[in-house]
């Protein structure tokens, strides 16, 4: 079956997590094989996932974790977990 | 999931476990090294619904409390990871109800029908080298380009991409079917695709002319194995 842009693009999120049926993911990859815009769109897809995954971008701020564990320090001092 | 990380995975939850008997025996120290890995993943948690980093790390800080505090309660059937993302995203959403800031929990059906889902059709993408993000410029528009999706698709991406939560623990978390998060999911990066592609293939044809590192065309995904 030959797939239009279009409908490639309804799939680039399942194709990038690998979630397609195989008979869907042999036709987007037939179509991708010889289409330079779908191509280009997979491609900065995943390029984008890539970079959110990144710990760069979403930075913790300044001392984040010293705060929390010495606010934490407080709570452990004098309470035990409640009983389940 | 490969077979190492499938026994990685294995290996943390058995140290974890342990570590909880531990801290509910009265070793109450370890509750330190027990959430220490899950820090940031809360934190962007957070940051995603609250949208301030300075409320974020005080709904962190309430969640993590509370996570000590109801420990007893935390039943292994669940990771770990999750049963204190659910904690977080209570903490936030608690907030957002208290200060009548309301995260749209579903989308109005004649909105999302009518939004524009196509992606950016570009012709000439190049890849992004990760050297890049050293430059603060291409992390605010990532950062931009999330914290301005509508909230339903900025939390879906930031449980499935920013965290990489699986699609079973997001539909778990946010309370939705994975039919649903894969559909939001999709559309999510539908949009961030339409909005961002352009902006960073601006970005770096005008940084590959000023510097040595030239962006290669489509190669980085080959050489990242995850893929
Ligand atoms: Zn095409």
């Amino acid at each position: 079956m030959v797939l239009k842009c279009r409908h490639v693009w309804d799939h680039i999120s399942g194709y990038i997590d690998g979630a397609l049926d195989p008979e869907v993911r042999a036709n987007v990859e037939r179509h991708l094989a010889t289409c330079e815009i779908c191509s280009a769109i997979l491609d900065s897809t995943r390029n984008i996932i890539i970079l959110m995954a990144d710990d760069r971008v979403f930075e913790l701020p300044v001392d984040f974790s010293k705060r929390l564990h010495a606010r934490l320090d407080d709570v452990l001092k004098h309470e035990y977990p409640e009983p389940a | 999931m490969t077979a190492t990380e499938t026994l990685g995975a294995d290996a943390q939850n058995s140290s974890e476990a342990a570590l909880i008997a531990a801290i509910l025996a009265g070793d109450r120290e370890k509750f330190h090294i027990l959430i220490l890995p899950y820090e940031s993943q809360l934190f962007r948690t957070a940051f995603a619904l609250v949208k301030n980093a300075e409320e974020a790390e005080d709904v962190v800080q309430d969640a993590v409390l509370k996570a000590y505090r109801k420990l007893g309660s935390f039943r292994g059937d669940a990771k770990f990871s999750t049963w204190l993302i659910a904690i977080t995203l209570n903490e936030a959403r608690g907030r957002l109800r208290k200060e009548n800031r309301t995260i749209v929990d579903s989308l109005d059906e004649q909105r999302e029908e009518n939004a524009d889902f196509t992606p950016a059709a570009l012709t000439d993408w190049n890849e992004i080298p990760l050297a890049l993000l050293e430059r603060k410029e291409i992390r605010e528009l990532v950062q931009q380009a999330v914290a301005e999706l509508p909230d339903t698709y900025r939390e879906i991406v930031t449980l499935r991409d920013v965290e990489e939560c699986s699609v079973l623990d997001t539909a778990h978390l946010l309370g939705i079917s994975s039919a649903l998060v894969k559909v939001r999911l999709h559309r999510a990066r539908m949009l961030l695709q339409k909005r961002l592609a352009p902006q960073l293939n601006r970005a770096i044809k005008a940084s590959s002319k000023s510097t040595s590192d030239r962006p290669r065309k489509r190669s980085l995904f080959r050489r990242t194995p995850w893929f």
